[in-house]
């Protein structure tokens, strides 16, 4: 078992000697912003111009639904968000730190990243995970 | 190139059967197809069988193992809810080839109940509920608000179109469902994921739908009776766009194939009388509406408000029903869609025939992405 915590996500970052933060790769030949690793640019196709790129803490609300049945076990409502983030790349994650009514929620908001636990929780090992989470900013 | 014709074609009435097998759901759906097609399984020289839930399990030929091993080749499809649309167009397509006369389509699933969908899985934790949900109603939820903050489509506008698709159903014995729904009970129906409630998303059922195409060659030969002409078959995968690897583009992708449909079979959004299109969620109705050029951009709203998509409108959609009520098997709903269409352009759908229909549309479009459309005329 880790002594610290695991990413939930590979795109999550979590230095050694820093504060996490996530990754995007992004192309150099069209800028399209990607999460996860590749090689090869679905945007233009070029194949040599992808590099890793620390992705902005900030955002604005593109969509959102709020979710009031899930898989048996998860706490319901909560925020499913669609954010766009400033200066480019779009990730999906939980809107905290709000009512859950659609009502109070708006399109275009600014949010905000913020790295807490997973919830609480664990793999089969016990292994503790961090995550983000979107909050209002 | 042969145009290709649907000579027989149908589908059992959706339902729940525990009981049975996946091939001998499809079975009953290929024999009844042959049945309206007057043909047997000896004439069939290659069939394409379209199920998702058993995609490794040679489903296609378990069919024929129920039905008549004619040693003929199949070719078994996975193409998400696509799967049904692309077993008809690869069948359409060895037609159009030259390779065949006579070939069989089926689309079969049996489902469980409950939600489909879910994101993440795999390594380390469950990532559900943890970074946003990819529950389907969910997914569905938040394409509609994205239609919702461009154009102010509200939560009313979206469950009118499950009010329509239930009131169709009432008229079309093989749906699961044939109840009525007011828009009070819809709206006040358990919510799942906003804006869906639980009766603005697709039944989970199992069924299944056949059709028998031919070439022009073998359409003469037989008479062309009851026969539908294929007027266009497009697939389309999705094309990049900027969100699309977080939030799956049904749009982009379903306009994709919409135009190189109309291009295909030479007409516009105009000349359709009727569209079945895919409504796994009330939500995404209202997208499709202005996919498929139905109208502008922004007047989906409109188009629900007004009328025009009802039985009896401009543009009816979904007089099956809608996989909202007529329920939703994966594998089969692409078929089944194309028999509804056909049954209106031979003047056979009784209380809910769209009259004078001439020309249909069908659309199915399967998350990952692939979007399937098919124009069919009357002959």
């Amino acid at each position: 078992m880790s002594e610290k915590s695991l990413p939930a996500v590979s795109y999550l970052k979590i230095p050694d000697d820093g504060d996490p933060y996530l990754e995007g790769h992004k192309c150099g030949g069209c800028g399209a912003v990607f999460l996860g690793e590749r090689t090869v640019c679905s945007k233009c196709f070029a194949r040599d111009k992808i590099s890793t790129v620390k992705l902005e803490e900030t955002g604005v609300l593109y969509s959102f639904s709020v979710v009031y049945r899930s898989f048996p076990g998860i706490d319901v409502p909560y925020v499913s968000a669609i954010v766009d983030l400033d200066g480019g790349g779009t990730v999906k994650g939980n809107l905290i730190n709000i009512e859950p009514d659609p009502e109070k929620i708006n399109f275009g908001m600014k949010v905000k990243l913020t790295y807490q636990d997973a919830l609480g929780r664990k793999d089969k090992e016990g292994n503790s995970y961090l995550s983000y989470f979107f909050e209002p900013a | 190139m042969s145009d290709v014709y649907v000579l027989g074609v149908d589908m059992i009435k959706f339902g729940r059967f525990p009981d049975r097998t996946v091939p001998n759901i499809g079975a009953e759906a290929a024999l009844m197809a042959l049945d309206d097609a007057g043909l047997t399984i000896k004439d069939m020289q290659a069939m394409y069988c379209g199920n998702l839930g058993q995609a490794n399990a040679m489903v296609g030929q378990r069919i024929l193992q129920e039905i008549g091993q004619t040693g003929i080749p199949v070719v078994n499809c996975a193409n998400a809810c696509a799967t049904g649309a692309t077993a008809f167009r690869e069948a359409w397509m060895s037609i159009k080839a030259g390779i065949y006369d006579v070939v069989l389509a089926v689309g079969v699933e049996q489902m469980g109940k409950g939600l489909l969908g879910g994101a993440g899985g795999g390594d380390g934790i469950p990532k559900e509920g943890l970074l946003g949900s990819g529950t389907m109603p969910c997914v569905f939820a938040e394409a509609g608000m994205e239609h919702s903050k461009d154009h102010g489509t509200t939560f009313e506008q979206f469950a009118k179109i499950s009010v329509k698709n239930h009131h169709h159903s009432t008229m079309n014995p093989k749906a699961m469902y044939q109840i009525e729904t007011p828009l009070d009970v819809v709206m006040n129906a358990e919510m799942i994921s906003y804006p869906n409630t639980k009766l603005m998303c697709s039944v989970n059922v199992d069924g299944s739908a056949a059709a028998v195409l031919v070439s022009e060659k073998k359409a003469k030969e037989l008479g062309m009776g009851r026969a539908v002409r294929v007027k266009a078959s497009a697939l389309a995968s999705d094309p990049y766009t900027d969100r699309d690897l977080v939030m799956p583009d049904v749009n982009a992708c379903t306009r994709l194939a919409a135009e190189q449909a109309y291009e295909m079979a030479g007409v516009g959004p105009e000349d359709i009388n009727l569209v079945e299109l895919h409504d796994c969620f009330a939500t995404a109705e209202m997208l499709h509406y202005e996919n498929l050029g139905l109208c502008k951009d922004g007047e989906a709203g409109k188009m629900i408000d007004e009328g025009h998509v009802e039985l009896g409108g401009k543009v009816p959609v979904n007089v099956s029903g809608g996989l909202l009520s007529k329920g939703h098997p994966l594998g089969a709903t692409g078929i089944a869609n194309i028999y509804e269409v056909c049954t209106h352009l031979r003047g056979e759908a009784g209380e809910r025939q769209v009259e004078g229909a001439k020309l249909g549309m069908t659309h199915v479009i399967g998350l990952g992405t692939a979007c399937g459309i098919h124009i069919l005329e009357k002959v």
